[in-house]
């Protein structure tokens, strides 16, 4: 399949568009599902308000500051070398001024950037689970959904990466309507500084033997997240398709296939694979694939054809349960909800296989910028920021805390009041 | 050594930035993206190494 090309933007994509806009929220639900189920039971209220919180604080900081940043138009900030421009950054107005008389189109571009930030302040929150505290995750949400994932978003969908093309004939310049990315991708590497800097749950690695099984408390929240993350999942890869990709509404069955196909190809990958390696087919590894092959459908669902989304999804099935364990027993690194793993690595794999499957060779140039661009930007960036927050915002909760649980520290009650507290196996 | 494996990490970037901008083919620009991609990887090794020997230190 050949790119989707440009095209005008008549009023029955707006209207669609706006449909979609409004469902991409279960997207968001399904995550923060599946981040409070993989946590323990007695931090998981704290999970969800924090859920609420960090997504409410990243969609006011994206508005008041962050679209000022990510908004493209004729006035944006373009330096010049070798002859060539580089559009760096939007220079639009601060405090949402300027919204309500925007085109409907820069309004529609608007409601999917400002559901973009809060996502991405949901993932590191997630991997933070049993330890983070909320001032912290606020103070996360704040930097990230008013500095860093503006800069990202407006690199992405309006500034010099998309403008490979045009300025320095690389393919159609770097390609990512569903934001695999700019949302995800960039989320997963935030997601590795927060647990760099907040360090593992006490007891998770002890010094002796290999680390503690921490289980999410509750699969069905996990199994349950994972399919209403499908939903929001097709209008969010349908609604970029519209906005950033210029795609035909007839185009939309095709990116719903594919997005359906990747993440059905992840899960019977990963169910395979911990079928094999455990004797048993793990449910909370199956969820995480099937939302791997989600994420790579983000990047991948605008350009490939269905085939080749199956197989990007597969090969992100095959490799995410073995990046869980390798990040876990290997690296040290304690990462409750995956998220590095499956928005990291899943999204910035699906970057690298928009180009890899992508009929013409240049293209495959264009993602490595971009996914050179997140990690050696945007992961110093955000563990440099992260650490000096850490100075005045501690991330870590007190020791006390953590073993009371999330709930009773911060919030003052149980998520399960009923629930009988037993002695747990984990503090040695 | 962590500190010292994300500071060389932008300098990956630099190269990748570099190489498209000087560069007119398509086969030198892959190169050097590519060696950007590399020294992004080496950073993020020397990196993950710094945090495993702090967990180490700190158990």
């Amino acid at each position: 399949m050949t790119p989707l090309s440009p095209m005008p933007f008549p009023e029955t994509s707006f209207a669609l568009t706006l449909v979609l806009l409004l469902v991409a929220p279960l997207g968001i639900a399904g995550v923060a599902l599946v981040n409070a189920g993989l946590g323990r039971s007695r931090s998981a209220a704290q999970s969800l308000l924090g859920t609420l919180v960090v997504f409410s604080t990243a969609l006011i900081a994206f508005v008041l500051v962050g679209w000022a940043i990510a908004g493209g138009g004729e006035r944006d900030l373009v330096f010049h070398m070798a002859g060539r421009s580089w559009d760096w950054a939007g220079a639009g107005r601060l405090f949402g001024s300027g919204v309500d008389t925007a085109p409907p189109r820069e309004q529609l571009m608007l409601l999917f950037e400002v559901m973009s930030a809060g996502l991405v302040a949901m993932i590191p929150w997630g991997s933070g689970a049993d330890r983070l505290r909320l001032p912290a995750g606020v103070a996360i949400a704040a930097v990230l959904g008013a500095v860093v994932f503006p800069f990202a978003a407006h690199w992405t969908w309006s500034g010099w990466l998309v403008q490979l093309g045009p300025n320095f004939s690389i393919g159609n310049g770097f390609v990512d309507g569903g934001g695999a990315g700019a949302i995800h991708a960039l989320g997963g590497l935030a997601a590795l500084a927060v647990i760099w800097i907040a360090g593992p749950r006490k007891g998770k690695f002890p010094r002796e033997g290999l680390s503690t099984a921490m289980p999410g408390h509750n699969v069905v929240y996990v199994l349950f997240g994972s399919l209403v993350a499908l939903v929001g999942w097709l209008a969010w890869n349908m609604a970029g398709a519209l906005l950033w990709l210029n795609a035909a509404p007839s185009k939309l069955v095709l990116v719903a296939i594919n997005t359906v196909l990747a993440a059905a190809g992840a899960l019977l990958a990963t169910f395979l694979i911990t079928r094999v390696r455990f004797g048993k087919p793990d449910a909370s590894l199956c969820a995480n694939g099937w939302l791997a092959g989600l994420v790579t459908s983000s990047a991948c669902a605008g350009v490939l054809s269905p085939l080749a989304a199956l197989f990007v999804g597969i090969l992100a099935g095959i490799l995410m349960p073995l990046m869980v364990e390798l990040f876990e027993l290997v690296l040290s690194i304690d990462d409750p909800s995956g998220a590095v793993s499956v928005h990291g690595a899943a999204g910035l794999w699906g970057l690298i296989a928009a180009g890899l499957f992508a009929p013409q060779s240049e293209q495959l140039l264009a993602q490595l910028v971009g996914v050179s661009m997140l990690l050696g930007l945007m992961l110093p960036l955000v563990y440099g920021i992260f650490w000096l927050m850490d100075r005045v915002i501690r991330f870590r909760v007190e020791p006390d805390g953590e073993r009371l649980g999330m709930d009773l520290h911060e919030l003052g009650g149980n998520a399960y009041p009923e629930f009988v507290v037993h002695r747990d196996e984990s503090y040695r | 050594m962590k500190y010292a494996g994300l500071l060389v990490m932008p300098a990956g970037f630099f190269l990748s930035i570099a190489a498209i901008d000087l560069f007119p083919g398509a086969t030198q620009r892959t190169a050097f993206v590519l060696c950007g991609l590399a020294v992004e990887a080496m950073g993020l090794v020397v990196a993950v190494r710094g945090h495993m020997q702090l967990r180490s230190e700190n158990r």
